[in-house]
């Protein structure tokens, strides 16, 4: 069975404290002023009956993506069989249907070349046997990666064991990251 | 109190601070789309209803302005195109979950059936282009053949035509992620404008009067199904989600309210509604090349505001905490 | 937020006609990250003090990134956002580049290029006509950093001894004063907080989350996941706060009322450990007596938390001790009381037994590691503390604000003045015209640093030091859980011409004849000589990074065993002897803070994780992070002045100073008293092409500096604002 990718990210522990999204734009030469990640804090009640909660957010790597569908030309595709949603550059007429088509708006345009650019799950470090950037700079320790079709993985067993949310899974497009409460 | 606040700077290009994909060039090929798509069909019914003397225009004329109409269309969506040398990529395939790829394989099917239908009626609509074109080669057999096929090319444009203006609107309605566009209505509606555009183009056209008339009457009965289609779709999105009735907030007294009633609703509806009734009627007014004019305005503004408010509404928004254009400063 | 309108149509047409058709552009095959050649060195960060060692990634020699060194127990094998950042500080384009001069001509005064040798004479030039002026002893140091150690060793060579680190007097030195008078030894740096094991933490203002020192994040996470009760006291509702049990929106400025209250409670409801208190301690008897009226329904008067909370969290700590952390916050100057408030935290772990103990405070070891040898320094001509700091004779450390004050008048018994690595005027509070006086006044001012920092402008000479990944440093060797040494060095050639700071010293030294202080032609020589004495070698540490090694000693106290404390009476001192020998209450008292007046706001501060202080507001990948800071004021305020989310204004203090324009965060998690800007914003050097004129200063606001009475702190609380709109 193709794996099922995904990213489980505990907001217990999360600080909201962005190194995730700096890791991604070192590893992944992503040009000034274009986020990949980025961290989204909601705070709810009123003083002084307060919560406050960080989510390091980014591609879904649904396993409907809506975004692969929306492409005229198949250069965004899952890549070998799993959720990982890529975009082929030389495929790419930069049409933009893939950004409209994406509920979560975690794609983006990377000037000046012309081709959709977004999260990669960090494939080239999946392919290695590694966690993607973002996960491994984590300083908390709060976000883990692996395979959900493997019951053993730590994802797997977070889910299991743990109360979690995807973002607005009424979307239909079954996102993959998730956030552990 | 929810605040919910990006707490890193997120700027991505046409994403932040909300999506800004598709503007002007977009708006203008769906409009053009829509509006070819209704000159097919209104040359081909005027054909095959032998209507060649109560409508002259349509049935000889109109043709001609189908393709040209496509072409500037065609112009400004590969002008949309961010990776512009690899256009040719949406011919090497055929994505059947893609809209915009059945869109582009449509257009294919679409400009030879228009161009034969220019052909079959340019003898009888520009007898001076005609003879021109003849002293070219093959030209003469060409236009023969076309000529003898009319009825058959106008069967054939008629489908084509109501599939071109139809997948405008689906082109956006099946973006699930934009609850403003995502339902069963734009198609439908986008066909009726175009259909409108086109006998608004007639309008314009045609010195005959009757054909005047009669298009005047068909374009009343447009708009007014073009009226209840926009109650639908008000419905259609105000019975949805939360997230459909967040995007049906946008035009009711959200921030697009007067883009959507003032301009395209009223200048683009209702004036030339009233204005070609008032036509029908006999009244001899100096407006009468305002009604139609209104409907092509309308037509576009139509599309403008499908495109505007269809990209602001979405499934999420966050509100950045700091003022992005600060970020300008890392080109220094 | 901005959209899109209707009127705006016609603008986008035109702009886009203008610009014709986008380029018709192509691409090549996108390159995966680390498909080139790639190659790696190791490092120790310098983006803030914890020193965590990292790896430098180049691919086809360009710098890639920074990550964790995976041996670092230190750093849990991970770098904290600005960490990962680091490799900006290099790339950052506004660097300092050469040497530069100050100059005179009929226009006044500018900065000039100089050659290093023209630089260098002329500091040279100075210190010589210094020392025959005035003497040798009339040099002194402002540091913060390693690099600063180079400089000591030069300075104290030529005989000056006058040194003080803003890490002192505007940072941990309350509690390092407050804890050595308690326990004998300082908490120090690492702190020795032992969080992964503790079952009850508080945090008494400590915003760790916010403060982003990397090991004390690790290891609060690592108790959350173990389920830890967690109590934080802040007037402000912070990340820590957020992950709390029990959050305790106290009054700021009360904690002293809290503190004794918690104390109160833990004796007269006999939940203090007997034991411990009875084998370590002196004192017991005059503490009792002395907090019988802070009871939790006086403390509720002060700082506005309910007397059963104060029960109930002081009773959560009991149950939990010794594995019971009440931290030891690290910034800490905050309203002059500070060294007693430190004591009063110290007495509170005593009363739980927690020093010592594990899920308390451990015992930190480092490596035995010898210094190279250097002969010993010309003994000081005179007793420099007791003359520019008279008034603090229990102060162990030169005091920075006193240095800086003793460096202006006709009398100013500091003629030269080193500045490395601090940028004195958003770091020391209302230092400005200090500064300015004293750059006024001394005969030498120079500023080693690596970016054109506000401190710069007052200098005789800017000398431009190449950043930490371009240069050898002293070899980590910090007293922790595990000792461990770790290694900085070159990853990248300097970039212009800046220098190692070793170097710059050596260079002086030569110049002032002192170069047997500096025996050595690289830096590099000494770290492999010292590590050879501990069987390693730079080689070795050039593929390691970080070596580990055993601890020798036990981590925590054992079970009834006796300690003798460096304390005066070898006991862990609730009552403090020396404190009442000096005048100081020797038992810690409260004084209730000065209330705000009509429409001021106390001016809240503190750390935003993606920078340290002002040192990275220009790095272009943290800049990009968190382009500015914004003022976060409570709704109830912001509807009483009107104000609007994302809008800019400015503060201004009593005495009428301006802030930049700031943009506005609504927010509950602020006390409707209180505004709260991140530290480290509001820089006003044109160099600084990013960070210039952006966000607000703390430091620019502080006018009412409450100094601690026993060290010499700079309290930096006490200060209000009040908002003035942009007209
Ligand atoms: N108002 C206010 N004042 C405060 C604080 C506060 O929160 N608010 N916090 C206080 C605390 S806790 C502390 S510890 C101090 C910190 O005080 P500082 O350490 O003075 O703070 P920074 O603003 O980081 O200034 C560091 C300077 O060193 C330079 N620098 C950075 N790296 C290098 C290097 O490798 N070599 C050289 N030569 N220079 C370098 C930077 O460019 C910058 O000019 O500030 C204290 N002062
Ligand atoms: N990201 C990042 N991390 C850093 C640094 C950095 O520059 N950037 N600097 C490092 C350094 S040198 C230091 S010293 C530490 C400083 O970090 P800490 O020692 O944690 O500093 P504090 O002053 O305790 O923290 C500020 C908190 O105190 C709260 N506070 C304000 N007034 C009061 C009050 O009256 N009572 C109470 N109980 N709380 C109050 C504020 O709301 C805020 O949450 O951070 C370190 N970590
Ligand atoms: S690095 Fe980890 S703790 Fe920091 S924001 Fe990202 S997920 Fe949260
Ligand atoms: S989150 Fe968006 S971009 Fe990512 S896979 Fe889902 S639809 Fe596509
Ligand atoms: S922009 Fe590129 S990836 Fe996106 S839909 Fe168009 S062709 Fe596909
Ligand atoms: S998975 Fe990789 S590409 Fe995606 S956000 Fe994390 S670091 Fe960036
Ligand atoms: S805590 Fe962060 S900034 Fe400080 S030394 Fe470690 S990685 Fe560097
Ligand atoms: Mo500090």
């Amino acid at each position: 069975m193709p794996a099922r990718y995904a990213m489980v990210i505990d907001t217990r522990t999360c600080i909201g404290c962005g190194d995730c999204v700096v890791a991604c734009k070192t590893e992944n030469n992503v040009p000034a002023g274009l986020n990949r990640d980025w961290i989204v804090e909601a705070t709810r009640g009123r003083y002084p009956n307060l919560t406050t909660e960080f989510r390091s957010e980014r591609c879904n790597h649904c396993s409907h993506a809506t975004c692969v569908y929306a492409c005229p030309t198949g250069a965004s595709h899952y890549w070998q069989n799993t959720n990982i949603v890529l975009v082929e550059p030389g495929k790419c007429t930069g049409c933009k249907a893939c950004i409209a088509a994406c509920p979560y708006d975690a794609r983006l345009i990377m000037h000046p070349q012309g081709y959709v650019d977004k999260c990669t799950f960090c494939h080239h470090r999946v392919a290695r046997g590694q966690d993607p950037a973002c996960v491994s700079s984590c300083p908390t320790h709060c976000m883990h990666f692996g395979d959900l079709n493997d019951a053993n993985s730590i994802v797997s067993q977070l889910l299991d064991r743990r109360k979690s949310r995807a973002l607005k899974p009424e979307t239909g497009n079954q996102p993959n990251v998730f956030y552990l409460s | 109190m929810i605040e919910e606040i990006l707490i890193t700077a997120r700027d991505n290009a046409k994403v932040d601070p909300y999506l800004n994909i598709w503007t002007w060039e977009i708006s203008i090929y769906l409009f053009l789309g829509g509006m070819t798509a209704g000159m097919m069909i209104f040359a081909a019914w005027a054909v095959l209803a032998k209507k060649d003397d109560l409508a002259p225009f349509a049935s000889n004329k109109l043709a001609l302005w189908a393709p040209i109409v496509l072409s500037i269309g065609m112009t400004t969506l590969f002008l949309d195109l961010e990776h512009k040398l690899y256009v040719w990529r949406f011919y090497t395939t055929l994505q059947v979950t893609s809209p915009m790829s059945w869109g582009s394989w449509i257009l294919i099917l679409v400009y030879p059936v228009a161009i034969l239908q220019v052909l079959s009626t340019l003898r009888a609509g520009y007898p001076k282009l005609a003879q021109l074109a003849e002293r070219l080669p093959l030209v003469t057999p060409v236009l023969d053949i076309s000529e003898s096929q009319k009825r058959r090319i106008a069967l054939a444009s008629i489908p084509l035509g109501i599939g071109l203006a139809i997948y405008t609107g689906i082109l956006l309605s099946a973006f699930s992620a934009r609850p403003f566009w995502n339902t069963g209505i734009l198609g439908p509606l986008f066909l009726v404008s175009g259909l409108s555009t086109a006998a608004a183009f007639v309008l314009l056209a045609t010195r005959a009067h009757a054909e005047k008339l009669l298009f005047a009457r068909i374009d009343i009965g447009l708009i007014l199904v073009e009226m209840l289609l926009i109650a639908l779709f008000i419905v259609n999105l105000t019975t949805g989600s939360e997230a459909h009735l967040n995007a049906a907030r946008l035009i009711l007294g959200g921030e697009f309210t007067l883009l959507f009633w003032g301009w395209f609703f009223t200048l683009g509806l209702v004036i030339p509604l009233l204005i070609e009734i008032l036509e029908v009627r006999g009244s001899r007014l100096a407006l009468v090349t305002l009604g139609p004019v209104l409907v092509l305005v309308g037509g576009y503004l139509l599309r403008q505001v499908m495109m505007d408010v269809g990209q602001v509404s979405t499934w999420t928004q966050y509100e950045s905490q700091y003022d992005m254009q600060l970020l300008q400063r890392l080109e220094r | 937020m901005q959209r899109r309108e209707f009127l705006k149509l016609s603008g986008t047409m035109l702009a886009t006609a203008a610009a014709g058709p986008t380029l018709l552009s192509g691409c090549s095959q996108k390159r995966l990250p680390g498909s080139g050649q790639v190659t790696t060195s190791p490092t120790i960060c310098n983006i803030c003090f914890w020193k965590c060692a990292g790896v430098v990634y180049q691919e086809d020699g360009k710098p890639w990134k920074i990550v964790g060194n995976q041996q670092d127990l230190h750093s849990g094998g991970r770098l904290c956002t600005r960490g990962t950042g680091g490799i900006g500080a290099y790339q950052d384009a506004d660097r300092l580049q050469t040497p530069m001069l100050r100059v005179s001509n009929k226009d006044g005064q500018y900065f000039r290029k100089a050659s290093w040798d023209e630089a260098l004479d002329y500091i040279a030039q100075r210190m010589r006509s210094i020392e025959q002026k005035h003497g040798n002893d009339r040099l002194a140091l402002l540091s913060h950093g390693s690099g600063g150690d180079f400089f000591q060793t030069l300075l104290q060579g030529f005989g000056s001894y006058i040194y003080g680190h803003p890490s002192y007097a505007q940072c941990r030195g309350p509690r390092e004063v407050g804890f050595a008078l308690t326990y004998g030894e300082e908490v120090g740096s690492i702190d020795r907080t032992d969080m992964e094991n503790s079952r009850c933490i508080v945090l008494i203002g400590s915003h760790i989350g916010e403060n982003l020192h990397n090991g004390q994040v690790q290891t609060l996470s690592e108790a959350i996941n173990k389920d830890a009760t967690l109590i934080t006291v802040d007037p402000r509702f912070s990340v820590a706060a957020s992950k709390s049990k029990h959050w305790l929106p106290i009054k700021p400025g009360t904690d002293m009322a809290l503190l004794l209250a918690w104390i109160n409670v833990l004796i007269n409801e006999g939940l203090y450990d007997r034991d411990y208190v009875a084998r370590y301690t002196q004192g017991l008897e005059a503490l009792t007596e002395h907090v019988q009226p802070f009871n939790p329904e006086w403390a509720y008067l002060e700082t506005g938390l309910d007397p059963e909370l104060i029960r109930t969290t002081a009773r959560e700590m009991a149950r939990n001790a010794p594995a019971t952390l009440v931290h030891p916050g690290r910034h800490v100057t905050w309203y002059g009381d500070d060294t007693q408030r430190s004591r009063a935290i110290a007495i509170l772990n005593a009363l739980l037994g927690s020093w010592g103990c594990e899920g308390g405070f451990y015992i930190p070891e480092k490596v035995k590691l010898p210094e190279y040898p250097i002969p010993k320094p010309p003994p000081a001509k005179s007793d420099w503390k007791k003359i520019i700091q008279p008034e603090f004779p229990l102060s162990p450390s030169g005091i920075s604000q006193s240095i800086l004050a003793a460096c202006s008048g006709d009398n100013a018994h500091i003629k030269g003045l080193f500045v490395y690595a601090t940028n004195l005027p958003h770091t020391i509070p209302n230092s400005i015209d200090m500064i300015k006086q004293a750059a006024q006044d001394l005969d030498l001012m120079v500023v080693i640093d690596t970016m054109p920092a506000e401190i710069t402008g007052y200098a005789d000479v800017i000398l431009p030091e190449c950043t930490y990944l371009e240069r050898y440093d002293e070899i980590r060797n910090v007293a922790e859980r595990q000792p461990s040494l770790a290694l900085r060095m070159p990853a990248f050639e300097p970039r212009y011409q800046s220098k190692p700071a070793w170097w710059i010293a050596q260079q002086l030294a030569k110049r002032l004849e002192l170069e047997q202080y500096f025996p050595y032609q690289d830096y590099a020589e000494v770290i492999d000589w010292q590590l050879r004495q501990v069987d390693s070698s730079l080689t070795e540490m050039k593929t390691l990074g970080v070596k580990n090694f055993e601890r020798k000693t036990a981590m925590y106290f054992r079970e009834g065993e006796q300690i003798r404390f460096r304390t005066p009476s070898g006991k862990i001192e609730l009552y403090s002897k020396t404190l009442e020998d000096n005048g100081y209450d020797p038992l810690p008292k409260y004084t209730p803070p000065q209330q705000p007046p009509n429409k001021f706001y106390h001016l809240n501060y503190g750390r935003a994780p993606a920078h340290t202080f002002g040192r990275t507001s220009n790095n272009p990948l943290l800049f990009e992070l968190m382009p500015e800071n914004a003022v976060w004021i409570n709704p109830l305020v912001a509807k009483d002045w009107q104000i609007n989310n994302g809008e800019y204004l400015r503060l201004q203090n009593p005495e009428g100073t301006l802030s930049n324009r700031v943009r506005v965060r609504i927010t509950e998690r602020i006390r409707p008293d209180s505004v709260f800007i991140v530290h480290g914003f509001g820089h006003t050097s044109k160099s600084l092409r990013l960070a210039n004129g952006v966000g607000a200063s703390d430091a620019l606001l502080m006018s009412r500096v409450l100094v601690d009475p026993i060290m010499g702190g700079t309290g930096m609380r006490g200060n209000f604002v009040t908002f003035v709109r942009e007209s």
